[in-house]
């Protein structure tokens, strides 16, 4: 035998990991090879199969009626006649797109911003200030995201009623910046990314925790805001069930537009896939700009439990 | 110091709460703000709870115990009335049954295909963040565009999948005339949409699996399939539990699919894709205008769901914990199994004078993940991947 197990022996347990991890993880890489054509021809089915659906609007789009109403797939390239359907979209009277759009940035921009605010403040108070019931209130937090706010709709009704919000945007945006995920989360980071040393030596250098908060804990927190803001933007923009009931359809938000579209024009399916095509398109904009840090924050993975 | 401190009442962030004000105020009284800061950060979210979410919640159980129009408001106390009147309804009971349904039918292939495809992406993919980007595309359609189109793809006719089953040579399907079919349908969307999604949850908390767990297992032997059984499943259960959980929730709220399915949006012509959220607001907002009653069916769903919960949770947890102590296989043991194995397999090579020169095809995944000997003649090409 080589000399080194007895530096095994001799020097513990510690010393045994480091030497056997200098010696290169080779059994580390026979699990992390590069995988074969299999894993990648069957991602790139799933792949395909994802992204369908959305050229297949896009197809339907450029098509004429007559077309639709007689194949299933009436060409397999999408054309420049899709324009002209967009236009008609956004230039419809009856469905308010450009009002919903407005509305729709407002709602997903506001909710979000907030909820991200709130979120890393609570979410710095529970994982790195003492209090008291401290536990007993963060298990009340996590608890309260198994409580379907959808089922409370009638009281909020009512509620929106009698403060006279129906048909206004804040009928929307107050109850979305409630994220009981979102304190969950951000408690999550911050305990395991910001250093308890960091924040004595603010403290020490006389910084209130306000400025404790902004200039050390905020900074920190960037990654996971990031990915909590997209996260509930995207909750926002794609939210139907609760704006369908409080707003109408004169001040409406674009999965509004999609319902009257598809109320109005059932018949024209050309025009109400162009529509939808519209209403996703600003969204895969988004993700396409940031959807890398929108995976890697999904992969900084505060959700291990 | 002195200036950054004077110059922060003036930038207070614009929604009117506490924190900034009671900052200047603290600064005079460090010991008070040392107390009260974390009070006042965690106030906005209990606030929001209060107002939005438990006054809701309570005051749903006293309109469902009155007699209540969204028209001419509350009326009478009626006790338990509204929760007999709805118990009483068959479309209820259809629509429970319709949720139930349709739930099941999603939730199932959903995970099973989320971790699958999790699995998949979990390994050393060139250009990963292009597939996992991939993946998540779905998510970002709005389920009310995810229902219309695939309500055009799943027409009963010239609908491109019914098309696709001719060419087959089956029988066209009444995705919106047959009551499973319109499930089927229903769940599909919800799988489309959500499927990605929980495929990058389950795979941030495969990433965070000690690989020194599967060198172990590698080193015993194990296969792929071994690997994933044995180690993954038993070291993502936390997620697992909450993928489960959250899909529940998510699962007993279908209504956006369920409402755009077809253009009137009632749930077909007799309920067959009704869901209970679905009736609840016809209830409240199509014919009847009764909140009573659409309150007690809120109630009841409450319940419904608490108790698939309770049960999700438990069965979760059993199953999880089914594999035993492995869940619990301490790092330190795996570290200096691993040593031992290391040292033992070189000794062996060296004895054996073997030092073939790499023979393994290039990413050679499609043959088994085998035997330790075998393992480093892989490394280099996997040196070269790396370095793009």
């Amino acid at each position: 035998m080589t000399s080194l197990p007895v530096t095994a022996q001799t020097a513990g347990a510690g010393a045994a990991r480091a030497a056997a991890r200098r010696r290169g993880s080779r059994a580390s890489r026979a699990a992390s090879r590069r995988p074969g054509w299999l894993t990648y021809g069957l991602l790139a089915v799933i792949l395909a199969i994802s992204a369908f659906p959305l050229y297949y609007t896009l197809l339907l789009g450029s098509s004429s009626q007559e077309e639709i109403s007689q194949q299933a797939v009436p060409q397999w390239l999408p054309d420049l006649s899709v324009l002209n359907r967009f236009a008609e979209v956004v230039a419809s009277s009856q469905i308010n797109f450009v009002k919903a759009l407005t509305n729709s940035v407002i709602i997903s921009v506001t909710a979000s911003l907030s909820v991200v605010l709130f979120s890393t403040l609570a979410g710095f108070a529970f994982a790195k200030l003492r209090f008291a019931w401290r536990r007993g209130l963060l298990v009340f937090v996590i608890a309260t995201m198994a409580v379907p706010t959808q089922l409370g709709v009638i009281p909020l009704y009512i509620l929106m009623t009698d403060l006279d919000w129906v048909g206004k945007l804040q009928a929307v945006i107050i109850p979305a910046m409630l994220c009981p995920f979102g304190v969950f989360w951000m408690t999550q980071y911050l305990s395991s990314a910001l250093p308890f040393e960091l924040i004595e030596a603010a403290r020490v250098d006389g910084a209130s925790m306000f400025r404790t908060f902004r200039s050390i804990a905020l900074p920190t927190a960037a990654p996971a805001a990031a990915m909590l803001f997209l996260f509930w933007f995207v909750m926002q923009w794609t939210m139907f069930f609760w704006p369908s009931i409080v707003l109408s359809s004169q001040n409406p938000t674009l999965p509004l537009v999609v319902q009257s579209l598809q109320g109005h024009y059932f018949t024209d399916y050309s025009l109400v896939m162009a529509g939808i095509f519209l209403v996703t398109f600003p969204l895969l904009v988004i993700f396409a700009i940031v959807g890398k840090q929108l995976v890697a924050g999904i992969m900084t993975g505060a959700v291990k439990g | 110091m002195a200036v950054l401190t004077h110059s922060r009442p003036g930038k207070a962030p614009p929604p009117a709460e506490q924190p900034p004000r009671r900052v200047g105020f603290s600064q005079r009284l460090g010991r008070w703000d040392v107390k009260l800061s974390p009070y006042l950060y965690i106030s906005p979210f209990f606030l929001f709870f209060a107002l939005v979410g438990a006054f809701p919640l309570l005051y749903t159980a006293y309109v469902s115990v009155h007699e209540w129009n969204l028209l001419g408001g509350q009326g009478e106390f009626v006790g338990l009335e509204n929760f007999a009147d709805v118990l009483a309804q068959p479309v209820f009971w259809k629509s429970v049954a319709n949720t139930f349904s349709i739930f099941a039918l999603s939730a199932i292939p959903q995970l099973a295909l989320a971790v699958t495809i999790a699995a998949l992406l979990d390994q050393n993919l060139r250009a990963a963040t292009f597939w996992r980007m991939g993946v998540l595309v779905p998510y970002v359609v709005a389920p009310v565009a995810v229902s219309v189109i695939f309500g055009r793809l799943f027409a009963d006719q010239y609908g491109l999948i019914n098309a696709m089953l001719g060419v087959v040579g089956l029988d066209p399907v009444g995705w919106h005339s047959d009551r499973f079919a319109s499930h089927l349908a229903i769940a599909t969307m919800v799988n489309f949409r959500w499927t990605g999604y929980n495929a990058l949850i389950l795979l941030a908390a495969m990433q965070a699996v000690p690989r020194e767990l599967y060198e172990a297992a590698v080193i015993d032997g194990a296969g792929r399939v071994r690997q994933f059984v044995s180690v993954t499943i038993p070291q993502i259960r936390a997620t697992m539990v909450f993928v489960v959980i959250t899909a529940t929730i998510g699962g007993m709220q279908i209504f956006d699919e369920a409402r755009m399915f077809d253009h009137l949006g009632m749930g077909g012509p007799s309920r067959n894709w009704m869901t209970t959220v679905l009736y609840l607001y016809d209830v409240a907002w199509g014919n009847q205008k009764n909140f009573g009653r659409a309150a007690a069916v809120a109630w009841l769903l409450f319940l419904l769901i608490v108790l698939i919960g309770l049960i999700n949770f438990f069965l979760t947890t059993r199953i999880a914990t089914g594999g035993g102590d492995r869940s619990t296989v301490s790092r330190k043991r795996t570290n200096a199994v691993i040593a031992r194995a290391r040292v033992d397999a070189q000794a062996a090579r060296a004895a054996a004078g073997v030092n073939r020169s790499g023979t393994a095809p290039p990413g050679g995944a499609a043959a088994p993940p085998g035997a330790p000997p075998s393992a480093p003649h892989r490394t280099g090409q996997h040196d070269r991947g790396e370095h793009r």
